[in-house]
């Protein structure tokens, strides 16, 4: 037992995380209608660092990073991404949406443009890329998530994992700060599943700043710096890894950790 | 216990009801006495009918007579096809006086002409091409189809009608021939194709500014005999009505539907009161209400013609329920593509005009052209408040003297009319929904 916990210690990737926050969270708080979603959040996040959520659903967890990007309003509470307070100011949303990309549960890529045409999209658009820079730089991404073949073809005709992949590579075109995953594997094949994980990886490796609400244990333990237990709309923990897989402290994480490592 | 096939089944012929004529009448028509009963009944009606209309309407029927009595003495229980014939000019283009009907088929041609690069495979700038045909061609039409003297607005419009017309034309032969586009071949025939972009920019103003000239200068001399647009009827004046409300109601329609869908509580509580006012009232209330109520609200002196007050009318209603079938296809669209637009940082028009409309719109299409052929024909209530469209036009034959009381032949000729245009359009629909599906089913 103590071999393979020395030797998961051994094998998780070396933290890029600097001093330097690149969110904040202080004391937020979320109602849908009636319904408490978020309570009293607080949260500090470094640049470069990596961190997993996870919990039962229902927990807040996707309610959580969805108000990071502002696909969610909050009503209490300060969220602060790269220096700037998220509120209804539609200019800090725009810069807050360039500078934070999503990787969705669903892949949502857009099934009437090529995957190319996905990925240079918004470059044009937004950043006002040249098309033949942005197609370059398309490339080269596609390149990097393993695909560059099937640069041409529509997202119908892409596997799921090769469409999450293409997902990934999307939100990467536009040169995010942060990255958020919303269970970025949890509608994959389980053959489909390791693909993306390797390109996850690979992306922490770059040093990128990674917020990722997932059920795969495997890669919290291998990559995040942190790992974060939500339970109906509480951070009930957070420690990193290794501490929290072996040692947790909440009798709800406890309980939560005996079901889901099971098999 | 195991159990194993050894040898594959080899394939047996198909049975005589799968492969044969007899086989699949035999199955279909024939296949129990009941069936067969039904069948022989229903050929029976059909041969009835059938040789009922073949005998009243071909075989017994007179094509070339002076008038109705003519026809009678020549063959009384036949068709009397020859006052349709005498009257086809009228039921196609009302009025018009007869010299001048080169210019409503050199308007319908024109229009032919500048929509047909939209449908060649390698042309490009397909969108300019639309846009300038929905804004421009009917400036060149109206002056066309109405004539008189031109104000120094419709002087400058038409030139730039006969520029931008001119111009599509030899883009779509540059298109089609060579792949490449009339702004490149200019370029390319001054040697300018490798200059830097501001000085391609300016070769081309100066191209364009050269052209308008030549184009105002030759239009200044251009000038047709007025017809007023009280002689403007038959299919021609249906046209025109279904052709501008067609034109205006997508347009119109998507900005309702938007407008409904917004969160903005002022402009959505405004675009569903208007959506609603126009769902709930007949047209011909609406068309009614334009005729006697337009002028109250006009400014003092200033006075719409009836046909214009009619076009208003017809737009805005059409524009209400294309608002209803816009919305629907929104609705169609999941939610993650908004998601997915906002996170890579497309505002509400870039998300609209890239991702979700190009996707809604393939949803919409069967019912988009069914609203225009519904269109086409509620444009005939017009007759009712004394425009002379096409059913005015059928209508108004049997109070002509020679012709009086022949209704029958003008009513199925223009119901024949009618069922050849909205087939077109129909068949035409299923073909976009084909071609647009094609990426999808894999």
């Amino acid at each position: 037992m103590t071999s393979t916990d020395a030797q998961e210690a051994q094998a998780q990737l070396a933290s890029a995380a600097s001093s330097e926050v690149i969110i904040q969270l202080n004391k937020v708080n979320k109602w849908f209608g009636a319904f408490h979603v978020l309570k009293d959040i607080d949260l500090v996040v470094h640049k470069g660092e990596r961190i997993v959520v996870c919990g039962p659903s229902g927990s807040g967890k996707s309610t959580l990073i969805r108000c990071i990007n502002r696909l969610e309003e909050h009503q209490e509470g300060d969220i602060i991404v790269d220096g700037i307070t998220l509120d209804k100011n539609l200019k800090h949303i725009d810069h807050i949406r360039r500078e934070v990309g999503m990787v969705f549960q669903s892949f949502n890529l857009f099934p009437h443009l090529t995957v190319i045409e996905n990925l240079t999209l918004g470059p044009i658009w937004t950043r006002k890329m040249p098309k033949a820079d942005a197609q370059e730089a398309a490339m080269k991404y596609l390149t990097r998530v393993k695909i560059p073949e099937q640069a041409n073809k529509y997202p119908g005709q892409l596997s799921g994992g090769q469409q999450q992949r293409v997902a990934i590579a999307r939100s990467l075109c536009m040169n995010p700060k942060i990255m958020l995953f919303d269970e970025p594997t949890s509608a994959l094949d389980p053959e489909m599943i390791k693909e993306v994980l390797d390109v996850m990886v690979g992306l922490a490796e770059t040093g990128m700043t990674m917020i990722v609400v997932t059920h795969e244990m495997g890669f919290a333990k291998t990559v995040a710096d942190r790992v974060i237990f939500m339970d109906e709309g509480d951070i009930v923990e957070q420690n990193e890894p290794f501490e929290f897989f072996n040692n947790p402290q909440h009798p709800r994480t406890k309980l939560f950790l005996s079901q889901i490592l099971q098999h | 216990m195991v159990v194993v096939r050894a040898q594959p089944t080899p394939s047996r012929v198909a049975p005589l009801s799968e492969t044969t004529v007899i086989g699949w009448l035999h199955k279909n028509l024939f296949s129990s006495v009941l069936n067969t009963v039904l069948t022989v009944i229903c050929l029976y009606i059909i041969y009835v009918v059938v040789s009922g209309l073949w005998v009243w309407g071909v075989a017994d029927a007179v094509w070339v007579a002076k008038d109705r009595r003519e026809c009678f003495e020549i063959s009384i229980n036949g068709a009397c096809w020859a006052g349709v014939i005498q009257w086809i000019d009228n039921f196609f283009y009302g009025r018009y006086p007869r010299a001048e009907l080169w210019r409503v088929n050199l308007g319908g041609l024109l229009l032919v002409l500048w929509m047909a690069p939209l449908w060649l495979p390698r042309v490009r700038g397909k969108i300019f091409i639309g846009l300038s045909t929905v804004f421009l061609y009917p400036f060149l039409a109206g002056y066309l189809f109405s004539g008189g003297d031109k104000g120094l607005f419709m002087q400058v419009m038409v030139t730039l009608a006969m520029v931008c017309l001119a111009g599509n034309t030899v883009h779509a032969i540059i298109g089609v021939v060579s792949d490449s586009g009339l702004p490149d071949t200019l370029l390319r025939k001054l040697g300018k194709d490798q200059a830097p972009e501001t000085t391609q920019r300016n070769t081309l103003l100066a191209i364009l500014a050269a052209a308008l000239v030549v184009a105002y200068v030759l239009q200044t001399g251009w000038t047709e005999e007025s017809v007023p647009w009280t002689k403007w009827g038959g299919m021609f004046l249906t046209l025109v009505i279904s052709g501008i409300g067609i034109a205006t109601a997508l347009p119109g329609g998507i900005i309702l539907a938007l407008g409904r869908r917004s969160k903005m509580p002022v402009i959505r509580v405004m675009s569903v009161s208007f959506i609603e006012l126009f769902r709930s009232v007949p047209l011909i209330t609406v068309l009614f209400m334009a005729t006697t109520m337009f002028p109250l609200f006009m400014p003092e002196g200033f006075s719409l013609n009836k046909l214009v007050q009619v076009i208003i009318a017809v737009s805005l209603f059409s524009a209400c329920y294309m608002a209803e079938t816009v919305r629907a296809g929104l609705q169609a669209i999941p939610k993650g593509q908004y998601e997915a637009a906002h996170t890579i940082g497309l505002g509400y028009w870039g998300m609209m005009g890239l991702i979700v409309m190009p996707q809604a719109l393939k949803h919409m299409i069967p019912n988009i052209v069914g609203s225009f052929i519904g269109l086409l024909k509620d444009t005939t209530l017009v007759s009712i408040i004394g425009l002379f469209d096409i059913l005015g036009m059928l209508r108004a034959v049997s109070q002509d003297v020679p012709w009086r009381g022949l209704h029958k032949e003008p009513l199925l000729f223009g119901a024949v009319v009618f069922f050849v245009v909205c087939s077109v359009m129909s068949k035409y629909s299923r073909h976009l929904e084909v071609k647009l599906s094609a990426g999808a089913k894999r």
